[in-house]
């Protein structure tokens, strides 16, 4: 037996025998833990609501010769409690435990994946924050992360870039690099425009070989504000096109998944 | 290992909740060696459990042969105060409180999106209809202080608000004889949102 200490989110968790419960947990250092939580259901456990998920905590762990460790305390890092006490946040909440826990391998450390867990429902439990695009946004990060972004700066079939930007950095860059033709292919009228998005490709398509759902100008915007990093702006206020990259991401990462994200589909914020 | 009925009797006890490989092992070689009249009417009491054993029509609680369980069936309960749970052994726990006078209703478990069990998979729909026909004034949310309990209970308090009943949930607080420094953050957190004012006399005893 040895022990151990690292910090983590509760991901989810199994009863067990008559007061037990396996405890899922992504730590920051030893990636996905299954542990045992000794007498956690009793009213009088030591635990208390430390090991509910959602919980951000800071562990010592036994890690032993069975496949489940053991935990030996847990002390809180966050509790998110404006997550857990709004029923419009919950649902919300629980859709990024349910993708740390698909995308995450036991054993093997993934902190960027924990600190972008961390940082999504930090996010989340900011009431001056709007909640809406948390989920989606952590959705294609975590595509990033795996190297399974969607490609949203040329055509993800035949390569065409648009030449006109809705004002973007790496778009201002390549619209630069074409100025001296602009004028002429603005005569020619043969503009490219990327209007669609194709899950199977993974990413935006041109007119010429659109299929799969239409992507509203916004959408396309906001999904590479998300990506290249401007989070902070994205997550103020109300943003046109949220709608269109809810779905779109939640199918993005389903597809990557080959699953159905259960927390997203279910009734229960509605 | 074993073979036959020893070896079908082990695999069907080890499907028991809580039981392992080990226990149905030791439980079936228990019974092996008990005399025949004693395993007879063990074998006799889950199969009569299991004919006789429904749920009650009006608030889904366990009751026998069809008819109203004991609370519903009890003229003497408050039909105007109604106290919602998640499983009947929780009834049992209330129950042995022996502080609530009001009737029940079981929403044989929880909302959990991760298990995919949904508000259709509840009794929510009869509880709606109850609250609609019955002379309801107050809905007791007494689901379990844990995620899923607590995602139910916002889920039905939003329902709720919608009909004139009132909606209260129980309290959350640190357990009698507990040590404060001991209490996790949560529940001391609720325990001071949940504090009560002790310049008023209050009389401890009153039942509801
Ligand atoms: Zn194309
Ligand atoms: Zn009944």
């Amino acid at each position: 037996m040895s022990l151990f200490s690292d910090r983590g989110v509760v991901l989810r968790t199994y009863k067990l025998g008559e007061a037990d419960r396996i405890v899922v947990i992504l730590t920051e250092g030893h990636g996905k833990i299954r542990a045992v939580a000794k007498g956690v259901r009793r009213t009088t456990s030591k635990f208390g609501a430390r090991l509910e998920p959602l919980s951000h905590v800071s562990l010592l762990v036994w890690s032993g010769r069975s496949d489940l460790d053991i935990i030996n305390q847990a002390e809180i890092v966050d509790t998110f409690r404006t997550i857990r006490e709004d029923l419009d946040r919950v649902p919300k909440g629980i859709s990024l435990l349910e993708v740390a826990d698909q995308i995450s391998q036991e054993g093997l450390a993934d902190p960027r994946l924990y600190q972008m867990l961390v940082g999504a429902l930090r996010a989340l439990s900011d009431t001056a924050w709007n909640p809406e695009l948390v989920a989606p946004a952590f959705f294609l990060k975590v595509l990033g992360l795996e190297g399974s972004a969607p490609v949203l700066d040329a055509c993800a079939s035949c390569g065409a870039r648009p030449s006109s930007s809705i004002g973007r950095d790496s778009d201002r860059h390549i619209a630069a690099e074409r100025t001296p033709e602009r004028a002429t292919e603005d005569e020619a009228g043969d503009l490219v425009e990327l209007v669609a998005f194709d899950l199977v490709v993974g990413g935006m398509l041109c007119q010429g070989c659109r299929r799969g759902r239409a992507v509203s100008a916004e959408a396309l915007d906001l999904m590479r504000r998300i990506l290249n990093g401007s989070l902070s702006g994205v997550l103020r206020g109300v943003q046109p096109g949220s709608e269109e990259v809810t779905q779109i991401a939640t199918e993005a990462m389903e597809t990557h998944l080959d699953r159905r994200l259960r927390s997203v589909r279910s009734a229960v914020g509605a | 290992m074993y073979t036959g009925p020893l070896r079908s009797l082990i695999d069907e006890l080890g499907r028991m909740p809580g039981i392992g490989p080990k226990s149905a092992q030791r439980i079936a070689f228990y019974l092996l060696k008990a005399p025949l009249e004693d395993v007879t009417r063990l074998s006799n009491a889950i199969v009569v459990m299991k004919e006789r054993t429904t749920l009650c029509s009006i608030c889904f609680n366990i009751s026998e042969g069809g008819g109203l369980c004991d609370v519903c069936d009890d003229a003497q309960r408050d039909g105007s105060i109604l106290c919602i749970v998640e499983d009947p052994r929780d009834i049992v726990a209330v129950e042995r409180t022996h502080r609530f006078k009001g009737r029940y209703h079981v929403l044989h478990g929880a909302l959990n999106p991760l298990e995919g069990v949904g508000p259709d998979q509840l009794k929510i729909a009869e509880l709606m209809e109850r609250v609609g026909n019955e002379p309801i004034a107050e809905v007791i949310l007494c689901t379990n202080p844990n995620l899923e309990g607590e995602a139910t209970a916002m889920y039905l308090a939003k329902l709720l608000s919608r009909t004139d009943v009132s909606v209260t949930r129980i309290a959350s607080g640190l357990p009698v004889g507990g040590d404060l420094e001991y209490a996790d953050e949560l529940t001391l957190g609720r325990a001071l949102d949940g504090r009560t004012d002790l310049t008023t006399v209050r009389d401890g005893s009153t039942t509801i």
